[in-house]
C-alpha cells in the first residue's frame, strides 16, 4: 500500500464516524487555537508596552528621590523630598558632554474644569526641555517656553484625551481651564502618543514647573529629573556624571546611601519585558495544558476505535497484515486527526487573535514561529498519543481478535 | 503439500496445563478436499489456527509447501497467511460498510499489489462465485450466502496453496449451505486444496476425506462416501 492510498484509507475510516472524528478533533482545534491566540496576544502586548516605553524618549535616564527615612522607618521609594529644581539647574550648568538635555518635573493628579466639564488628570510641571527629552510633538499651538517658567505664567499645554474630555474635541487653544480652581490659558495641544488606562500618555496637562510648585501644589521640591544622554553609548557616563554631582550637592560620601536613584529606560524596558515574558509564558502554559487535554482526547477516541475495530484488526492480520502495517494504519489516522485539527485550530487562533487585538487596540502580532510550533506540536501529539492505541491494535492476537464480540 | 508430524499444543494457565492437541500426525495432498470433524473442545479449532499460521505449536512440525511453519516469526507468519492461506470464516468477517469489491481486494493490499491490478483480479473472482452484479454492494446489503461467497472470493485473491474454512455454513440457511459447499467442490475440481472444519456430518460429507478429532488426537481418518449431491 503506497503512501497516498494509506492516507486515503485513513480518511475513509475517519469519515465512517464523522461525529466522533469531529469531537476528537475539537480538542486539538481548541488547544492549538488557544496556543496561537494566547501567545500572539502575549507578544502583541509586550510589543505594545515596549513601543510605549520607547516613546517616553530616547536614551532617557530618570532621577528619582530615594525613600524617606525617619528613624528606623523605611518609606516608599520616591517619597523623599530631597530633589530640588536647583539640583536640575546644577546638572545643567555643569555642561556634561554625556548629557544633552535636563528636564526637572513635578507631577500630581488634580481636578480640572473647563466650563461645565471637568476631569481628574495628571498635571506635570515642566520646563521647555521636557518636549525634547520625552519626544513630545505639538499638534497645534506651542509648548511651555522658558519665559513661561521664569515668569510664573498660568499657561497649559494639554493632551488629546484632555481635549476630548473637556472640550469635546474642539480646538482649545486660547480657552481657559481651571486647575484646582486657578485659571490657566491653553496654549497648545500635543500629538497623541497612544496607550490606554494608566499608561495613557494623552491624559496629561503640562504647565510651567515653577507655577506648578508655587501656585498649584505649594511645594519646593521636584518629583524627578529626566536626563537625555547624548547617545546610547554615553548612558552610563551620564548616570555617573549626574549621580556624583548630586552626591556632592547632597553632601553624601557613600554612594550606597544616596538619597536618590537613577533608572535608565533600558532598566524599565527590561523590567517590563520580564513581566510580559512571564505573562506570555503563563498564557502559553495554560494553552499547553488544553493542548495536552486535546491530545488525551485523541488517544481516548483512538483507543475506543481500536476496541471497536478489534475484529477488523484480527481479520486484517489473518489476511496478512503485519504488526507494522497495523501500527501505521492507526498512527496515520491519529496523525491526520491532529494535523487537520491543528490546521483548523491555526485558522481559529489567527481569527481570534485578530479580533481580540483589534478590540484591545493592540498591534496584530501573529508569529510564524507560534504557528509552526502549534502545527509541529499537533503532529507530535498525533504520534505520541496515537502510538499507544496503534501499538495496542497491533499487539492483538489475531485469534483473540477474531473471536472478539 | 501439508505434512503435520507429532504436533502438540499445550496451553498454560497459571499452573494448570491444558493439552489441546496431543501428538497429531497426518498429511494432506495437493487438490484434496478434507473435512476435520469433532465435537467442541476436541482441539479442532486449535488445529485450524496452527494450519492457518495464526498460532504456532508447542512441539512438533508443520510443513507447508516444504517450509516449516512452526518455527517462523510473527512477520513471516503474516506473510504465510497472506500468500499461502485463504481463510473462510463462520461469521464471514467482511469489513463493514465496505463494498464487496474492496473486501475481495483487501488481502492483495498487504501483498503490495497495485490498486488497478487488485480491482481487476477482485472483479474476476467475484464473477467466479456468481456475484458480478453485487460488486458495489456493502456487506449489509448482501444475504448470508452472498457474504460467504464474497469471503470465498477474498480467500482466493492471493491464489493460496490451501483454503481453510472454519464452519463455513454455520451462519447461512441450509439452501445457501448447499450452494456454498458446491462452490468448495468446484474449487477442488479446479485443483485447489480445501480444508474445512465442521461439527456437522452432513456438511463433512461433501469432502473426500474426513479426519475425526477427539480430545486432541485423531480418532479416525476415513474416505468419505463421496458423491452426495454431486
Amino acid at each position: 500500500m503506497d503512501f497516498i492510498e494509506l492516507i486515503q484509507s485513513a480518511f475513509e475510516a475517519l469519515l465512517l464516524n464523522k461525529m466522533r472524528t469531529a469531537l476528537a478533533m475539537l480538542g486539538i482545534v481548541i488547544g492549538i487555537g488557544s496556543v496561537i491566540t494566547l501567545v500572539s496576544l502575549g507578544q502583541a502586548s509586550s510589543q505594545s508596552i515596549q513601543t510605549q516605553i520607547q516613546s517616553l524618549g530616547a536614551n532617557l535616564l530618570t532621577i528619582s528621590p530615594g525613600a524617606q527615612r525617619s528613624g528606623g522607618v523605611q518609606g516608599a521609594s520616591g517619597s523623599n523630598t530631597t530633589l530640588t529644581y536647583e539640583d536640575a539647574t546644577a546638572i545643567e550648568s555643569a555642561h556634561f558632554v554625556s548629557i544633552s538635555k535636563i528636564s526637572p518635573e513635578v507631577s500630581r493628579r488634580a481636578q480640572v474644569t473647563a466650563g461645565k466639564n471637568n476631569t481628574n488628570t495628571q498635571i506635570i510641571g515642566v520646563t521647555p526641555n521636557y518636549a525634547q527629552v520625552h519626544s513630545i510633538a505639538m499638534q497645534s499651538g506651542s509648548f511651555i517656553a522658558t519665559q513661561d517658567v521664569t515668569g510664573l505664567k498660568d499657561v497649559a499645554v494639554v493632551g488629546t484625551q484632555v481635549v476630548t474630555d473637556l472640550f469635546g474635541g474642539a480646538d482649545p487653544t486660547g480657552q481657559t481651564i481651571r486647575i484646582n480652581k486657578i485659571p490657566f490659558t491653553v496654549i497648545g495641544v500635543t500629538v497623541s502618543k497612544g496607550g490606554s488606562g494608566f499608561m495613557n500618555q494623552d491624559d496629561i496637562i503640562f504647565i510651567p514647573i515653577i507655577t506648578a510648585q508655587k501656585t498649584i501644589f505649594g511645594i519646593d521640591y521636584i518629583n524627578s529629573i529626566s536626563l537625555s544622554a547624548t547617545s546610547a553609548n554615553t548612558m552610563t557616563q551620564a548616570e555617573n556624571d549626574a549621580g556624583y554631582l548630586l552626591l556632592s550637592r547632597h553632601k553624601i560620601s557613600d554612594p550606597t546611601k544616596a538619597d536618590f536613584s537613577i533608572f535608565s529606560q533600558a532598566d524599565i524596558l527590561g523590567a517590563a519585558s520580564s513581566v510580559t515574558g512571564t505573562f506570555t509564558a503563563l498564557l502559553a502554559g495554560i494553552a499547553a495544558i488544553s493542548l495536552l487535554v486535546g491530545g488525551i482526547g485523541i488517544m481516548n477516541i483512538m483507543l475506543v476505535t481500536v476496541i471497536e475495530r478489534t475484529r477488523e484488526i484480527g481479520l486484517r492480520k489473518a489476511l496478512g497484515a503485519k504488526d507494522k502495517t497495523v501500527v501505521t494504519q492507526f498512527l496515520v489516522e491519529s496523525i491526520i486527526l491532529t494535523i487537520v485539527g491543528g490546521i483548523l485550530g491555526m485558522i481559529l487562533g489567527i481569527i481570534l487573535s485578530l479580533i481580540i487585538s483589534s478590540f484591545m487596540s493592540l498591534p496584530p502580532a501573529i508569529s510564524i514561529t507560534s504557528i509552526l510550533l502549534a502545527v509541529g506540536i499537533s503532529g507530535g501529539i498525533g504520534i505520541l498519543f496515537g502510538w499507544y492505541p496503534a501499538k495496542k491494535a497491533a499487539d492483538l492476537s489475531p485469534i483473540e481478535a477474531l473471536r472478539y464480540e | 503439500m501439508i505434512d503435520v508430524s507429532h504436533l502438540s499444543k499445550i496451553y498454560k494457565m497459571d499452573t494448570v496445563e491444558t493439552v489441546a492437541l496431543n501428538n497429531i500426525s497426518f498429511s494432506i495432498d495437493k487438490g484434496e478436499f478434507v473435512a476435520i470433524m469433532g465435537p467442541s473442545g476436541s482441539g479442532k479449532s486449535t488445529l485450524m489456527h496452527i494450519l492457518g499460521a495464526l498460532d504456532t505449536p508447542t512441539s512438533g512440525k508443520y510443513i507447508l509447501d516444504g517450509e516449516d511453519v512452526s518455527k517462523l516469526s510473527k512477520d513471516q507468519l503474516a506473510e504465510i497467511r497472506n500468500k499461502k492461506i485463504g481463510f473462510v470464516f463462520q461469521s464471514f468477517n467482511l469489513l463493514p460498510r465496505t463494498t464487496a469489491l474492496k473486501n475481495v481486494a483487501l488481502p492483495m493490499i498487504y501483498a503490495g499489489i497495485s490498486k488497478k491490478e487488485r480491482f481487476e483480479k477482485a472483479k474476476i473472482l467475484l464473477g467466479q462465485v456468481g456475484l458480478e452484479d453485487r460488486m458495489e454492494h456493502t456487506s449489509s446489503q448482501l444475504s448470508g450466502g452472498q457474504m460467504q461467497r464474497v469471503a470465498i472470493a477474498r480467500a482466493l485473491a492471493m491464489n493460496p496453496s490451501i483454503i481453510l474454512a472454519d464452519e463455513p455454513t454455520g451462519n447461512v440457511s441450509s439452501a445457501q449451505s448447499d450452494e456454498i459447499m458446491g462452490v468448495f467442490q468446484n474449487l477442488q475440481k479446479q485443483g485447489h486444496t480445501v480444508i474445512m472444519i465442521t461439527h456437522e456430518s452432513s456438511v463433512a460429507a461433501y469432502a473426500q476425506r474426513i479426519i475425526h478429532i477427539k480430545d486432541g488426537a485423531i480418532e479416525k481418518d476415513e474416505k468419505s462416501k463421496r458423491g452426495k449431491k454431486e
